[in-house]
């Protein structure tokens, strides 16, 4: 990949991250919605409702907490910026990394009981798929002898079948990273009554708006990373393959029930281990 | 990898050791003229504080014995800033001393070594029947040492100090972090003998014992004399033994000898290395680096003993439990014991052998009670409600990693090491200090009672999360180390799927932390629901020691490629250029410097735009799901009735057990203690 093509493709990724993550939500819906029969929102729904969240009035329980979410979507941004820059694949979740505990800190910071539950929950999520996430990037390490996307991307085509667990490892925690449920234990995505909207209970008017762009962002980097396993075999089919993989994760979103934090501590835990460690160590016997 | 290691065969030893160790500094002779002034100052640097310690002791009244200790602080930093610009770039040096001082020298650690065993016996009077085996193991240890020093034939040591890059950091890491925890106890310890009006006001004997911890510091990180480094280490299981029991109770006072006793079960396998060293086959040396140079072949026998040792003074698992007991002594003595003192000591020995350990069994199994000390205190850490304890199991799992890293042996591990010692010395002496001061502040050290910190005293709410930013996520001192740690473990090459199992370790460890430390700075950016108005102002000495420890921890994390190029490097460098260890030098590429510098400078850029052109929105008190009353703090219930609110973190103590954890982790890493030494001997 020359480095001209990667500096474009990292800036298209901040000027049109957003725009394909908004296409991204709005088919969601769009699936979602056609599964439980319903006609279901225009594609381009998620804009409307950002642009309008930016028209309202925005409250806030203390400013600082607009500052916490500047740093959520910068760090989100830089994640990403770093991705599609075909630089560190290690780097890059350092980065989300951050950008999520940013946005914990805003929550927290509100301090109402919700938010409050909310953010602890999420960081016992992010504490659940952290494992698993770091395996990735050394999985790949192990196949291509690089941390760089760049080295991944050009791979051995071979490399998804060697990482076939870590792939379904991956797999998992990106419903958890989706918020999707069974998973969806932080936002409540479906209006779980108990937690009211969780997380971003007590962000409203362009706060909100921040946090929905920065998730558009996120969905591309996953998107990324899901792309990545399959990317030795070019765009052409590693794209179309990704995008597949993505919208399974609407199908298991509509079709179960939700967790508890404790169980899906224990069962995020299990499948690292299970699915994720046995690959790595038998990776030597498969290359 | 077989090919750069020297591996002479078991004839003479050192005569196959030695000529390759001889090329890069020892022979130039004129550097060893030059150097005679550095090794006067290593003996000032070691000595002064000694007589600031005196100095203090027999200082007349409080105010003059304050100005005494802010001097002494302040020119022990002072010094060792000195030393270490001198001696910028230039390389190991070792010095050799006249005969005369070699021999009053010797006559003088032997007597201080008798001696220091018969204090700590006479102290054992205090001991109850359980603790038995602390006299025990003096006199084993004691006469382990004596028999080694009193043999027919005992090595020749040619070098008994010596200074390199590593030894300069931590130099500077004693001196200058030290110095400071000094001029915060000023203040504190006075706040404490009024807070705490039945403990006996000792303050003389406690900063002189203070003092003399940094001399010993000073001692152990320039000596390259065993014997005499064995000395200095036992001061420090002495001093932290008084200090941790210095309030009197009868729980300081068992904190302190089960803190004795663990780190005594460490003196005696240091003194049964030593004793090795003296009578048993194979390697005779009382030197470190030569030591170090004779490699795993030769070398691994003591270096295990040593490093068991290390691991005691370092509070891995099984021995971790003293540590936690030290929090009963007063909040300087546990940011000195945590920081810059005593555990680094452990830390910087098993670094310093880390060559030995490179490609064996032993050294994957000293990375593995390093990584089962990382994973369960991690885990262990996030029960915790009490700030110091919080702080403390942090400690104890960060040395976990850099004992995995020590293990391994290789330049990037020891890279990684060595920075994370670093780090973890400034972040970790700025949050034990700042935990302090908040104390006396609110009246707790409850995270659950900092609620709100970031409203009610913004300054030390700053200064804590920096130290927190700094300990896990600060762009990016630790996320680097443990980038180029998991770098490390990939390329092990010890048997298959060792660092595989190490990297998932260290990814299962992390996990924890990240949600410990960010569920602790989610209470202090928290919105407090009710005022706590807490106007007591903080007094200069902590402000300035504090403010001082904020910066560092800042510029240590901006400017590491200047630390890494000026400590690390030259010292990988010399142990590759040695053949001691690879030559494979962790490399930072600059795109990740820069895309470093980039997030590190958004750090900086944000808050400053929202300053500048602050958002105004209208401010609502927090949504509880019913009519707001008194702001965030009540509602209108469903009865009509005012509800009062309450939230609390998750501290997860049905999920993870401590004791079950701890219980399990010490036996585990017990086990893996006697089979490295098992490993070693075959």
């Amino acid at each position: 990949m020359s480095t001209h093509y990667a500096w474009w493709l990292a800036i298209a990724f901040v000027v049109l991250g957003p725009v394909v993550g908004a296409l991204l939500a709005g088919i969601d819906r769009r699936l979602t919605a056609r599964m439980q029969s319903r006609q279901g929102p225009p594609i381009l729904q998620p804009v409307y409702d950002v642009l309008k969240l930016f028209e309202k009035d925005t409250l806030v329980v203390t400013r600082l907490q607009t500052l916490y979410l500047w740093f959520f979507l910068f760090f989100m941004v830089i994640s990403g910026f770093i991705l599609f820059l075909g630089s560190d694949l290690l780097l890059s979740l350092f980065a989300l990394t951050v950008s999520g505990i940013f946005l914990c800190l805003a929550a927290y910071s509100t301090n109402s009981p919700y938010s409050n539950i909310g953010s602890s929950r999420e960081l016992m999520l992010m504490m659940a798929y952290e494992p698993m996430l770091i395996l990735v990037p050394l999985g790949f390490y192990l196949t291509t002898d690089s941390f760089r996307v760049a080295d991944i991307v050009a791979g051995s085509p071979w490399q998804v079948l060697q990482l076939l667990g870590i792939l379904v490892g991956f797999l998992f925690v990106l419903t958890i990273k989706l918020r999707k449920s069974p998973f969806d234990l932080s936002s409540s995505h479906h209006g779980h009554q108990e937690l009211v909207k969780g997380l971003t209970t007590d962000f409203s008017g362009s706060d909100l708006a921040l946090v929905e762009i920065a998730h558009w962002y996120e969905n591309v980097i996953l998107l990324g990373w899901l792309y990545l396993f399959f990317a030795p075999w070019g765009p052409w089919l590693a794209l179309p393959i990704a995008f597949a993989l993505f919208f399974v994760e609407v199908l298991v979103d509509n079709t179960h029930a939700r967790l508890t934090w404790s169980s899906t501590l224990k069962a995020t835990w299990w499948v690292t281990l299970l699915v994720g460690v046995t690959n790595l160590m038998l990776l030597p016997l498969v290359v | 990898m077989e090919g750069v290691r020297r591996r002479p065969g078991l004839g003479d030893p050192l005569a196959e050791a030695l000529p390759c160790r001889f090329d890069l500094p020892r022979d130039l002779h004129s550097s060893l003229y030059k150097g005679r002034g550095f090794m006067y100052s290593i003996g000032l640097l070691i000595l002064f504080p000694l007589l600031a310690g005196i100095a203090v002791a027999r200082a007349p009244d409080n105010a003059i014995r304050a100005q005494r200790v802010r001097i002494s602080a302040g020119a022990i930093a002072i010094a060792t800033l000195l030393l270490t610009g001198l001696h910028l770039g230039l390389g190991p040096e070792f010095y050799a001393i006249p005969g005369w001082l070699h021999a009053t020298l010797d006559g003088f650690f032997r007597l201080a070594g008798v001696a220091l065993a018969l204090v700590l016996l006479y102290f054992c009077r205090h001991i109850v029947a359980r603790e038995w085996y602390i006299p025990v193991l003096i006199l084993l240890q004691a006469g382990l040492m004596l028999s080694a020093e009193l043999a027919p034939v005992h090595p020749e040591v040619a070098h008994p100090f010596y200074i390199d890059s590593f030894t300069l950091l931590m130099a500077l890491i004693v001196g200058v972090v030290g110095g400071l925890i000094c001029l915060h106890a000023v203040q504190y310890m006075r706040d404490y003998h009024a807070h705490e009006p039945e403990v006996a006001d000792r303050q003389p004997a406690f900063y002189f014992v203070i003092f003399l911890f940094l001399a010993a510091m000073f001692g152990i990180v320039f000596t390259n004399h065993l014997t005499w480094l064995f000395v200095f280490w036992e001061v420090t299981t002495l001093c932290s033994f008084w200090l941790i029991s210095y309030s009197g109770t009868d729980e300081a006072i068992r904190n302190g000898f089960r803190a004795l006793g663990l780190n005594l079960i460490g003196g005696v396998t240091f003194a049964a290395a030593i004793a090795w060293l003296t009578y048993g086959p194979g390697l005779h040396t009382w030197e470190l680096d030569r030591l170090v140079a004779a490699g795993s072949a030769l070398a691994l026998i003591p270096a295990a003993l040593i490093a068991v040792a290390g691991l005691a003074k370092s509070a891995q698992l099984p021995f971790s439990s003293w540590l936690l007991g030290a929090m009963v002594a007063p909040t300087p003595v546990s940011a000195l014991l945590h920081s810059s003192t005593m555990v680094k000591a452990g830390v910087f020995l098993l670094v310093k052998l880390s060559p030995v350990f490179y490609d064996t069994v032993a050294g994957l199994l000293l990375s593995l009670i390093g990584g089962v000390t990382f994973l369960v205190t991690s885990l262990v850490a996030v029960n915790q409600r009490n700030a110091k304890r919080v702080l403390a199991y942090s400690t104890i799992a960060n040395l976990g990693l850099i004992v995995m890293c020590a293990g391994v042996g290789t330049a990037a591990a020891m890279w990684a090491a060595i920075l994370l010692i670093l780090f973890h010395a400034v972040a970790k002496a700025l949050l034990f200090l700042a935990v302090g001061t908040t104390e006396h502040l609110i009246g707790s050290r409850d995270i659950e009672d900092m609620e709100g910190l970031v409203y009610r005293r913004p300054e030390m709410a700053a200064m804590l999360l920096v130290g927190i930013l700094g300990m896990f996520l600060a762009p990016f001192g630790m996320l680097l180390s443990k980038y180029t740690t998991f770098q490390a473990f990939l390329n092990m090459d010890v048997m298959p799927g060792d660092g595989l199992l190490l990297a998932a370790i260290l990814a299962f460890g992390s996990a924890p932390t990240l949600f410990f430390w960010s569920k602790w700075m989610g209470k202090l950016v928290a919105m407090p629901r009710r005022p706590r108005p807490s106007t007591e102002p903080i007094a200069r000495d902590e402000l300035i020691a504090l403010g001082a420890l904020t910066v560092i921890t800042y510029v240590a994390c901006a400017l590491f490629p200047l630390a890494d190029t000026v400590f690390v490097i030259p010292y990988t460098h010399y142990l590759a250029a040695l053949g001691l260890i690879p030559d494979i030098q962790a490399v930072i590429p600059w795109e990740t410097v820069w895309l470093m510098t980039l997030m590190l400078g958004g750090l900086f850029v944000l808050p400053l735009l929202f300053w500048l052109k602050p958002p105004r929105f209208a401010e609502v008190s927090g949504y509880l799901s019913g009519a707001n009353v008194d702001g965030s703090a009540s509602y209108r219930g469903a009865m009509g009735a005012e509800r009062m609110v309450e939230s609390r973190g998750y501290y997860m103590t049905g999920f993870f057990h401590e004791t079950t954890l701890l219980r399990y982790g010490g036996l585990g890493t017990a086990a893996l203690i006697a089979l490295m030494i098992g490993g070693a001997t075959l």
